[in-house]
């Protein structure tokens, strides 16, 4: 038996339980996660990283009334020697020194992957000549379950000779080897489906006076997501940034997110950059193309509101897959950009629209956008 | 096991030096009068090394998600530079050391002669006597039989069903783990018609019967008759400590429920001698590596990394006990009092310092004394005996507290009574409160009633719920138990469906 590889099976296997039990951890407190935005600021490349409460069996164990020990070293009655818990006096995680958080990593694939099946968001049929998913199955394995089709004729002969010879029953000078059920193996395999398209999100957001931190940072959150789930479904995925007052600008994402300016709001100055920049930039054969836009619902003027539908009507609507827009409640927003909207494009499958009223309706604006499968 | 041995290698130039090294250290380890079992070392890289610790030794152990979660963390510090595993030693006839492929030269003597360290240990003292020597057979029949019971009865069913076992583990009788008896069943119900009249002496006179047989000594008689059959209508007729037993003899369960159960009970008991030694183990490792490494086997080249490395093992945290240290010190501790005859009604009378601190009587007793030591402690009886004023001084020892205004641990105390009750008391049942079944039919509705014999700390009430729910799912009827919180005896119950806690008058 090649014993190295049986085991590193065998701890993988117990590890990936592990990840999984996690993972439905996860996807239980979803909402929690998204609302609260924890995990936007935990992103690296390709991972994300979670704080869980530490994943134990409970047992009969002594609670926090006694919470003293034994140390050595110098020092006088009183001299600190670990902190408490960060969080102050909270009932829950924490304890003695020691006992901490679990970190657990994610990749985007994974956490999108519970997205998915959280919020129940439809695989995107992608536009484009080259629409497919190809699935890439392979024998990754073996089992030792499995349909008789699949049965791995040496590896069975194998274990059988192994428990025949264990057994004392094997006689080399008539060597008459019979698998039992136990003996059997037989082959695994993993489908593997693997996106084939490109895809780009255009962000637009209003960055005038009346669009505040906490409009901001909701929309920094669904960003995440958006990302998050788009990213899942396409080979490649690119993101541009677009803020506006009365006039657009194209920046980057630190900047987008941060930015802070004061004015007016013409929201057409961001629809007629973004329609400039797919048509210079992004192929409709060749990549599927997504517009968000944010605001708070103020426009100046229904003149410019106007101009906005007109562009969304000519311009953007032929090149997008679907145009998002996320109105986020603010105090001084009237709202009325999302009406001029839905009384224009009524029930048109090029345009979603959503209200977001605070941090806890970023889940249901996140089913809407993403919820249509386009 | 077996396959391990034969597992084909390519040939390492450091495998035959090892060898040699490996043979040098048991020659010098034997003069000293160490007598390990036969020691097998395989040289393993990091993720192996990682994967066999997760297990706890045993590769070949049931599969379990802890081991999964245990595998990564492991494998997350040594990826961060935290951590890294020099050695692990399995108590087992032979015994199994594996060690780091990657470690350094001097590093693999060190480790060597440590392993024979706990390989003594482990065969001569004896608190090991009882564990089973052929346990990497034992682990590797548990995998086979519980991947079984997965294959029959599905992965999640069984996995919840160990999930709740694993959550009673620690419910064994630590104080019988030396005991030859401990297997056999307790409760005899054959002899339910046992003797009930009041036995008189036999009197060779009638006349000699008041004499022999007086009243007063028929009465008491008569009481312990009464008693017996008292004793006899609970159930059980002691309170029982070793919970898992109890609960395969008595809990309505499955076979193959009860097997998981064994399972479970089996390995708890294995590993706590292990647990009940930890300070005197690693300290007797470290002093024999220690020893052996300073004495003949360091080649002058090799003394820096020597130091470095050793200095490591000791190093301590003023917030935690490391075991290697204060082990190692106790045990130096012992050998020097021994040797200067530092004991006894004189030596503890005496309360001149400077007499005390000068006393040597020359008496070369101390290598004897540790080595009968390191047959009949534990950790409990070792820091009881020998923990005295002087070294909790020499050695700094202090008691911490946690300070709720500043949110902060502080040192709390310097008194020897203090720091020694403290550290009794965290080493006491291992660190675990005790718990016993008192009754098997609380209340006569066959509820079962747990009793925490309250110390001065009250359990975590959040997580004794869910470990009472988890008990739930063994015995299936409601489950109870009566501990003290806040200086109120209470009465924590689970039936299945709700949670409840109630007042009750303390017992």
């Amino acid at each position: 038996m090649d014993r190295t590889n049986t085991y590193v099976k065998k701890i993988e296997k117990d590890h990936a339980r592990f990840r999984e039990i996690i993972r439905g951890r996860i996807r239980k407190d979803l909402r929690k996660y998204v609302s609260e935005g924890g995990m936007v600021g935990r992103r690296g490349k390709y991972v994300v990283s979670i704080p869980l409460p530490q994943l134990r069996i409970p047992t009969f164990r002594y609670g926090r009334n006694d919470r003293s020990g034994v140390g050595q070293g110098e020092g006088e009655a009183g001299t600190p020697i670990a902190p408490g818990d960060p969080s102050g006096h909270g009932a829950g995680a924490g304890g003695e020194p020691g006992r901490h958080l679990l970190e657990v990593e994610l990749s985007i694939e994974e956490l999108a992957q519970i997205l998915g099946e959280e919020l129940a968001l439809p695989r995107i049929q992608p536009r484009g000549r080259s629409t497919l998913m190809a699935d890439q199955s392979s024998y990754t394995g073996i089992a030792r379950v499995g349909p008789e089709s699949l049965r791995h004729f040496k590896r069975t002969y194998k274990e059988a000779l192994k428990r025949a010879v264990a057994m004392g029953a094997y006689n080399p000078d008539r060597p008459v080897v019979i698998p039992f059920r136990e003996d059997k193996r037989y082959r695994s395999w993993k489908v593997k489906e693997t996106p084939q398209n490109n895809a780009v999100i255009v962000y637009m957001m209003d960055v005038s006076g009346s669009m505040g931190d906490e409009q901001k940072e909701i929309v920094r959150t669904e960003a995440f997501w958006i990302d998050t789930w788009l990213r899942s479904q396409y080979k490649k995925l690119e993101t541009r940034f677009v803020v506006h007052d009365a006039a657009a600008k194209e920046v980057d994402r630190e900047t987008f997110f941060h930015l802070k300016e004061s004015g007016g709001t013409k929201i057409s100055s961001a629809y007629q950059l973004c329609s400039e920049l797919i048509r210079k930039d992004y192929d409709v054969a060749e990549w599927n193309v997504y517009p968000f836009h944010f605001s708070d619902g103020d426009n100046w003027g229904s003149e410019d509101t106007r101009k906005c539908l007109e562009l969304l009507d000519k311009e953007i609507f032929p090149r997008a897959n679907v145009f998002c827009y996320g109105q986020v409640k603010s105090a001084y927003g009237s709202g009325q950009f999302k009406k001029d909207l839905d009384e224009r494009f009524p029930k048109d499958e090029r345009l979603i629209t959503s209200e977001i009223k605070d941090k806890d309706g970023i889940v249901d604006s996140i089913r809407d956008f993403l919820g249509k499968g386009r | 096991m077996e396959a391990a041995r034969r597992r084909p290698r390519k040939p390492l130039s450091q495998a035959d030096e090892l060898r040699r090294v490996q043979e040098g250290i048991l020659a010098v380890a034997r003069g000293h009068g160490l007598e390990p079992f036969r020691t097998v070392f395989e040289l393993v890289d990091h993720a192996e090394m990682n994967e066999i610790a997760a297990y706890g030794g045993f590769p070949t152990r049931y599969p379990h998600w802890r081991f999964g979660m245990e595998f990564e963390e492991l494998q997350k510090g040594y990826a961060y530079g935290l951590q890294k595993i020099y050695e692990l030693v399995i108590n087992n006839d032979p015994c199994y050391a594996y060690l780091m492929k990657a470690n350094a030269r001097v590093d693999q003597k060190m480790v060597i002669a440590h392993v024979y360290g706990h390989s003594d240990f482990f065969r001569n003292n004896m608190w090991f006597s009882q564990t089973n020597r052929r346990m990497i057979d034992e682990i590797a029949n548990h995998g086979t039989r519980l991947r079984r019971h997965v294959e029959k009865h599905g992965q999640e069913a069984v996995e919840r069903f160990l999930d709740a076992a694993l959550s009673l583990e620690h419910l064994i009788d630590y104080h019988s783990v030396y005991s030859p008896h401990r297997r056999r069943s307790r409760y005899d119900f054959s002899e339910d018609a046992g003797p009930a009249e009041v036995r008189r002496l036999r009197t060779p006179k009638g006349y000699l019967d008041r004499y022999i047989n007086p009243p007063e000594f028929l009465e008491g008689q008569r009481r312990k008759v009464e008693e017996q059959l008292q004793r006899r209508k609970r159930f059980p007729e002691e309170p029982a400590r070793d919970v898992l037993e109890f609960l395969i003899e008595y809990a309505p369960l499955d076979n193959w429920q009860r097997d998981v159960v064994s399972i479970v009970r089996e390995e708890s008991y294995y590993f706590a001698p292990q647990a009940l030694t930890k300070i005197m183990n690693e300290g007797w490792a470290t002093y024999w590596h220690a020893k052996i490494m300073t004495e003949g086997a360091l080649e002058p080249s090799e003394v820096v990394d020597f130091a470095d490395h050793h200095s490591s093992t000791l190093g301590v945290r003023p917030g935690a006990i490391n075991p290697y240290k204060l082990g190692v010190e106790l045990w130096r501790h012992v050998e020097e009092r021994w040797n200067k005859g530092r004991f006894g009604r004189e030596y503890d009378d005496c309360d001149d310092m400077e007499r005390r601190r000068a006393w040597d009587l020359g008496l070369g007793k101390g290598k004897e004394k540790i080595f009968e030591v390191r047959r009949i402690y534990h950790d409990v009886g070792f820091i009881d005996a020998f923990l005295t004023k002087e070294f909790c001084e020499e050695h700094r020892l202090f008691v911490y507290r946690f300070n709720p205004q500043a949110n902060r641990y502080e040192i709390a105390d310097r008194d020897f009574e203090a720091v020694k009750r403290n550290l009794l008391f965290r080493l006491t049942n291992m660190g675990h409160p005790l718990l016993e079944v008192v009754d098997g039919n609380f209340r006569n509705r066959a509820e079962l009633l747990l009793k925490h014999r309250h110390e001065g700390v009250d359990l975590d009430l959040a997580e004794a719920r869910d470990t009472l729910a988890n008990l739930h799912r063994l015995w299936q009827r409601p489950v109870n138990l009566q501990t003290v919180l806040e200086d109120q005896a209470k009465l924590v119950s689970f039936d299945g469906d709700k949670h409840k806690e109630e007042d009750i008058a303390s017992a």
